[in-house]
């Protein structure tokens, strides 16, 4: 048990510090680095709650897909221009300010009243083994939750053929400009 | 867990691991020779034959010059990301095999004058892989999508727009590529009902995946070309294009590491792909001969496996021109991604109909 907290402590120091170090860096590039870092931390604190296949998940797609992407945005915008932040939207700040507040309370909320239960989880070794392992989380997401899985990848679906849409539209409206440039 | 038994799988670990990285290390730098030896031989050259036997020192050789090289950093690079680029794009090289089976599992017995902290005389059963876990097949997809970033950072942090060229081409490419290697993962662990690669190997007893999925493995041997950026889809470092990539800042031994990543994630995919398709390290003989000998029988079916794909990967590059990158691009979404698919709903309607 001490074991455990000695490296939860660490890794939440690192945790903590990665996502302060993001949020106070001048460089666009070293803050989305941070948060690759957080996520990399946040993936070993799954695995130490015995879910190896959302720690990797976490890896896979938040730390590896969708941070190159951001990577790769950033890079091409040029990250030294954002130095400066942008105060072209007044209530930007305080609107931020104040929904950081509600997501506060949210947490703390759920942290005081442990959702809906009442008592601790109930934690057995054989409970610990299967939970969060592939194949139970597969049963239960084509079993039990097959309706919110199935609208999710549906919603995923439309995500990306709006992506493909918003393209397309792009490519028709240069077309017609062609004539007039020569 | 018991103190006593974190010992005792830490130092196993430890081992295994300073092992692998061992094997690792020397098949880069006989990589490099093998690689320039068949080249050569293919364009009726003769190669390196100067540094000992058949060239056979030239890795240490190039070792010994790639240290006394002068380390040059650019005056307007962004030095901390510079330094780390190369150590970030070797490190996910040296990690992923770390899932792999190498052989069957061996009955180790202690001598008894080893005791701390084993037991005296102890047999153990030690499994040949540094690590088997039931999410291995995502480990390998994980550690793959890190690999990206190291040179997506080295090309942005030379300020050079060769480099950064080659880096946004990597990044492009390899996320591209990785989808499809992802999705030719699917049907090995569809076949073995696991993600962990012992039992993928162990599912392959009767039949190797590559004859019941022949399209899955055609994908992923490409897709692994893409993703270590070998011929003929080095786009990021196609030289006529763009110098050299992503690298082309780097001198010394930070480009040695470059140059250590690319060779040993060639090792590594290849591995991979032995393990998912090719049976791993199955093959005759292994349950009739004792535990000791089938694991040394394990090791050398799955190197030779091994060395096979290495070769075909130099051979590859001897004889195929490079793509243009918008043909790489166009073959990666509208020919591979769609094959993937298709060899998915092959593979998991045949496992329906065989229940």
């Amino acid at each position: 048990m001490t074991l455990d907290l000695i490296i939860f402590l660490v890794l939440a120091t690192i945790a903590v510090l990665a996502a302060l170090a993001m949020l106070l860096s001048d460089n666009a590039i070293y803050s989305a680095l941070f948060l690759i870092l957080n996520f990399a931390v946040v993936s070993v604190f799954y695995l130490m709650l015995n879910a190896p296949f959302i720690a990797m998940v976490q890896v896979t797609v938040y730390a590896g897909a969708i941070m190159v992407l951001f990577l790769f945005v950033i890079m091409l915008l040029g990250a030294d221009k954002l130095r400066q932040p942008q105060t072209d939207i007044p209530w930007q700040q305080p609107l931020a300010i104040l929904l950081g507040l509600v997501l506060l309370g949210v947490a703390a909320f759920a942290i005081v009243s442990r959702g809906s239960v009442s008592a601790p989880l109930p934690l057995s070794d054989q409970m610990i083994s299967a939970f969060g392992s592939p194949f139970e989380l597969g049963k239960l997401l084509f079993t039990t939750y097959l309706f919110p899985f199935e609208v999710t990848s549906f919603l995923l679906l439309v995500a990306m053929i709006g992506a493909i849409v918003l393209t397309k539209e792009e490519k028709a409206k240069l077309l017609p400009r062609r004539p007039t440039k020569t | 867990m018991e103190l006593k038994t974190l010992i005792e799988v830490s130092i196993a670990a430890a081992i295994k691991s300073g092992i692998l990285i061992g094997v690792l290390l020397t098949s880069f730098a006989y990589m490099t020779l093998a690689e320039r030896k068949v080249v050569a031989w293919m364009q009726v050259r003769i190669g390196p034959n100067r540094v000992g036997p058949f060239g056979f020192f030239q890795p240490v050789a190039d070792g010994i010059k790639l240290f006394l090289k002068e380390e040059l950093i650019p005056a307007e690079a962004d030095r901390v990301l510079f330094i780390l680029a190369p150590i970030i794009t070797v490190i996910p090289a040296l990690v992923i095999l770390a899932v792999v089976p190498f052989g069957p599992a061996v009955d180790i017995c202690l001598p008894a004058t080893l005791s701390i902290p084993f037991e005296w005389g102890a047999c153990y059963k030690v499994p040949l892989a540094v690590s088997d876990v039931n999410v291995g097949i995502l480990f390998i997809t994980s550690i793959a999508s890190i690999a990206v970033y190291g040179i997506v950072l080295a090309g942005w942090s030379s300020n050079n727009k060769y480099a950064l060229l080659g880096g946004m081409r990597s990044s492009a490419q390899m996320v591209s590529y990785e989808i499809s290697m992802g999705l030719a993962m699917v049907g090995p662990v569809l076949v073995a009902g696991s993600m962990s690669l012992q039992r993928i190997t162990l599912s392959q007893e009767k039949l190797w995946n590559v004859v019941t999925q022949p399209i899955g493995a055609i994908v992923f041997l490409l897709a692994i070309l893409a993703e270590v950026n070998r011929a003929p889809f080095d786009m990021p470092e196609a030289e006529q294009e763009l110098t050299a990539g992503y690298h082309t800042e780097y001198s010394g031994m930070k480009f040695a590491l470059f140059f250590m990543a690319e060779y040993i994630k060639m090792v590594a995919v290849s591995a991979i792909a032995t393990a998912l398709f090719f049976g791993g390290y199955l093959g005759p003989f292994l349950n009739d001969v004792p535990s000791w000998l089938a694991g040394i029988l394990g090791v050398i079916y799955f190197s030779a496996k091994t060395i096979f794909f290495l070769f075909c990967m130099l051979w590859i590059r001897a004889t195929l021109p490079r793509l243009r990158y918008d043909q790489l691009m166009r073959f990666g979404w509208k020919v591979m991604l769609p094959l993937a698919l298709a060899s998915i709903a092959i593979t998991a309607v045949f496992m329906a109909i065989a229940g």
